[in-house]
């Protein structure tokens, strides 16, 4: 059993309270490990909303540094750490949140030689990437390790996002491979309004917290969207996909590997 | 076992709390015995503990203010 120290009992008392978490949910998430994959305008909200929450462990994948105009939606970061590492800039700010958290920071692009190690290491991963080969990577991965995920993408004024655990459907099911270069906007290219990540993102650090304590039900076998002009939300069924390359009868994909990266440039830290 | 838990200067929502806490330490069959004061705690505790799916076996006056609750787990 873990041991409030009183400073815990009255940071986690509205956990505590709820019927569905209470003390053994609260000791769920403080023994919990998740990847968040991205430390950018979705990562940021989750990370904040974990810290929070106390997870136990936090660990950040992301190998840019904080620009100025992250700032508008990124808001993990701040003006002081532009031009500093996200991943160094959202470990502060997680640890002036909730000094219980334990961060791993890794200052690196997720790529098929690295991944698997590090995945290996945590309960559940927050995919919240810009860009597709990292996607189809960590849905790769993932299947492959057995890991549950949360995927989120946005554009614009709309997002999408789902849950993933062993045996339901993954983002290849879905999506079966990147666009092909040049027909979907980069977030760089279309822009995106600032707030949209933050409801993206909450909506994935809930998915995380209840899959860490097991209240509801998850988004899986589903793809939830919404547009913010309407505020239309629209939850869609979507079973496993029989011919799945990497999770339906006969895969094909066996070992994981790299897509060509077309919306930035690699730059590997060594 | 039979435990016990002063909650008589505790306010909302710790008085709740500090129940659970002490609820989670306990094995199911045991007995949690729950100074509590009138007004807000008397008021909103019990109730909630109940709804929480515990069993509250009695509430009454020991007293002046003070109630004492008994709870099975």
């Amino acid at each position: 059993m873990y041991d409030f120290n009183e400073e815990q009992i009255q940071r986690y008392s509205r956990h505590i309270l709820l019927k569905d978490v209470g003390v053994e949910g609260q000791e769920k998430i403080l023994n919990a490990k998740v990847l968040l994959v991205g430390a950018g305008g979705i990562g940021s909200p989750v990370a904040l909303y974990l810290a929070a929450a106390g997870v136990g462990t936090l660990g950040i994948a992301d190998n840019d540094v904080v620009d100025l105009s992250n700032l508008q939606r990124q808001i993990a970061h701040n003006t002081q750490n532009v031009g500093r590492p996200k991943v160094d800039s959202a470990r502060e700010a997680i640890q002036r949140l909730n000094p219980d958290v334990k961060v791993k920071t890794y200052n690196d692009f997720l790529l098929s030689d690295t991944i698997a190690d590090i995945v290996k290491e945590y309960d559940f991963v927050v995919e919240g990437s810009d860009n597709f080969p990292t996607k189809f990577l960590v849905n790769d991965a993932c299947v492959m390790l057995g890991k549950p995920y949360s995927m989120g993408s946005i554009n614009q004024f709309e997002g999408q996002t789902f849950t993933h655990i062993p045996g339901s459907t993954c983002y290849r099911c879905m999506f079966k491979e990147p666009p092909a270069e040049g027909t979907v906007p980069t977030c760089s290219q279309a822009g995106v309004l600032g707030s949209v990540v933050g409801i993206l993102g909450t909506i994935q650090a809930t998915e995380t917290l209840k899959y860490i304590t097991g209240v509801g039900e998850l988004l899986i076998n589903k793809l939830l969207t919404f547009d913010a002009r309407t505020m239309n939300f629209m939850k869609m069924n979507i079973a496993p996909r029989k011919t799945c390359e990497i999770c339906g009868n006969e895969p094909t994909i066996k070992e994981l590997f790299d897509y060509e990266q077309t919306a930035c440039k690699i730059i590997r830290h060594s | 076992m039979v435990y016990t838990l002063d909650i008589t200067h505790e306010h909302c929502p710790m008085t709740l709390v500090r129940t659970k806490l002490k609820l989670s330490q306990m094995a199911k069959g045991d007995i949690l015995e729950v100074l509590l004061s009138e007004g807000e705690a008397l008021n909103s505790v019990p109730s909630a503990i109940k709804e929480q799916g515990f069993n509250v076996i009695s509430v009454e006056r020991v007293e002046g203010s003070t109630h004492k609750m008994m709870i099975e787990k």
